[in-house]
């Protein structure tokens, strides 16, 4: 156990010590809160109609710009294959490498959601629900996105294609995220979707460290 | 670091070998064997397979085909907990300071962290051992990814080129780090084109490899 802490630990203290990285992070998402508004045209009540959706792209989006760090910077410094070698299994390392991803994309995010919701004129139930469908959904989010990392990570120029090739596997993630998220006459089906959005992320989450494990280890064959 | 308990006694031996890399076969019908308390010295032309070797015995590449064995291990134990891997990249991470970087590696190998201070000595690093490493020289990064080895204690050392980078001072610790390992029953295999400072011919064993072995 203490040997998977230190990897979640390692990790936390890496981000923390480059917080550059998270910055932008946060921004790009924000940003993306920004922009909408002056495409779709500054109607108050369309914009907390959208809201939800556009919460939850701003996230998926934001959370694919930072997976090419997950697995690349281990990769090229020899870390990935010392730790084949480590006291916990392959698929250990997997979770611990999903966590501290989480940890340092999806727990920033929701913290700056709130700054997206003003920007959406969005009412604190909408907020609130936001909010939980994101705590609900983010872990699934970042299990789809640490494969694709691990699937990626040999790769020269792989930099876009695991962006790519998550975007497809995120979307039943996304549409009951989105439509959990979703208030007013909604909301009533909002709880279902909750429901099979959690259902769902927690699956996702619990079989990629399988995945993600079998992933790294033919990266090197 | 002197007078460290005996490790755990492994053997390996490996028979018909033949490892492919891109379609291309970099060796063939390799078969040799290591006895613990031995150095195995991997020698032979830029490409002849050094690397591609250690991969393998390290159970990152599978090999085409043929056997490697350890022996002397639980079967339910995993191959890959009671060897270190030590390559070309240092594996560690440049935001951290020295100090944390082994301090992770004793950590995550369930070594134990009151090794790091004596290691960091016997690196030669006490004093930059809270600098952060992407400051240390390339003589020092490799002394410190060696260094590595020394806080989580382990029988087999799979070495490519350990000595790259460092002045003959780091040949000769090399050396004694070596010496040390399989004083204690280790088994060390190594690649390498320089010969190492090793004292005891007893224990050196040379494998050739490439063409015209």
């Amino acid at each position: 156990m203490s040997a998977f802490l230190a990897l979640i630990r390692r990790d936390l203290r890496l981000t923390l010590r480059a917080p550059g990285e998270v910055l932008t992070l946060i921004l790009f998402f924000v940003m993306i809160g920004v922009t909408v508004p002056f495409a779709i045209g500054p109607d108050k009540v369309l914009l907390a109609r959208l809201a939800p959706g556009i919460v939850w792209i701003a996230a998926l989006l934001s959370a694919l710009l930072a997976l090419d760090r997950l697995f690349r910077p281990d990769q090229e410094d020899g870390s990935l294959r010392a730790l084949r070698h480590a006291d916990i299994s392959l698929e250990a390392v997997a979770l611990a490498k999903l966590i501290a991803y989480w940890l340092t994309t999806a727990v920033p995010l929701m913290l700056a959601t709130p700054l997206l919701a003003v920007m959406m004129n969005m009412d604190m139930a909408l907020l609130g629900r936001s909010l939980v469908s994101l705590l609900v959904g983010t872990p699934g989010l970042a299990a789809f996105g640490t494969f694709g990392a691990a699937l990626t990570v040999s790769l020269r120029h792989g930099g876009l294609i695991a962006p790519v090739l998550i975007l497809p596997l995120s979307i039943p993630i996304l549409i009951f995220g989105a439509s959990a998220a979703a208030g007013g006459a909604l909301a009533s089906a909002g709880n279902a979707a909750l429901l099979l959005l959690a259902g769902l992320s927690l699956a996702v989450t619990a079989l990629s460290p399988f995945a993600i494990a079998l992933a790294l280890r033919l990266s090197e064959d | 670091m002197s007078k460290s308990a005996p490790l755990p006694v492994r053997h390996l031996a490996v028979t018909d070998l033949t490892c492919l890399r891109g379609g291309t076969t970099i060796f063939a019908n390799l078969g040799f064997s290591a006895e613990p308390g031995t150095v195995t010295l991997l020698r032979g032309p830029n490409g002849a397979g050094k690397t591609s070797l250690l991969l393998c015995l390290a159970g990152i590449l599978r090999p085409e085909a043929g056997t490697i064995a350890w022996s002397g291990r639980d079967a339910e134990e995993r191959p890959s907990t009671d060897m270190h891997l030590v390559g070309h990249q240092p594996a560690l991470k440049g935001g951290l300071t020295a100090a944390e970087n082994l301090q992770f590696w004793a950590e995550i190998n369930s070594g134990d962290p009151n090794l790091i201070e004596g290691a960091l000595d016997n690196a030669g690093l006490s004093h930059a051992a809270h600098l952060e490493t992407r400051l240390l020289s390339a003589g020092q990064t490799r002394r410190l990814a060696l260094a590595r080895l020394l806080v989580a204690r382990r029988p087999v050392w799979l070495l490519d080129e350990p000595t790259a980078a460092l002045d003959s001072q780091g040949d000769k610790w090399v050396a004694s780090l070596i010496e040390e390992q399989i004083g204690a029953g280790g088994l060390v295999i190594a690649a390498t084109h320089l010969d190492l400072a090793l004292k005891k011919s007893r224990s050196v064993r040379t494998l050739k490899l490439g063409p015209g072995k």
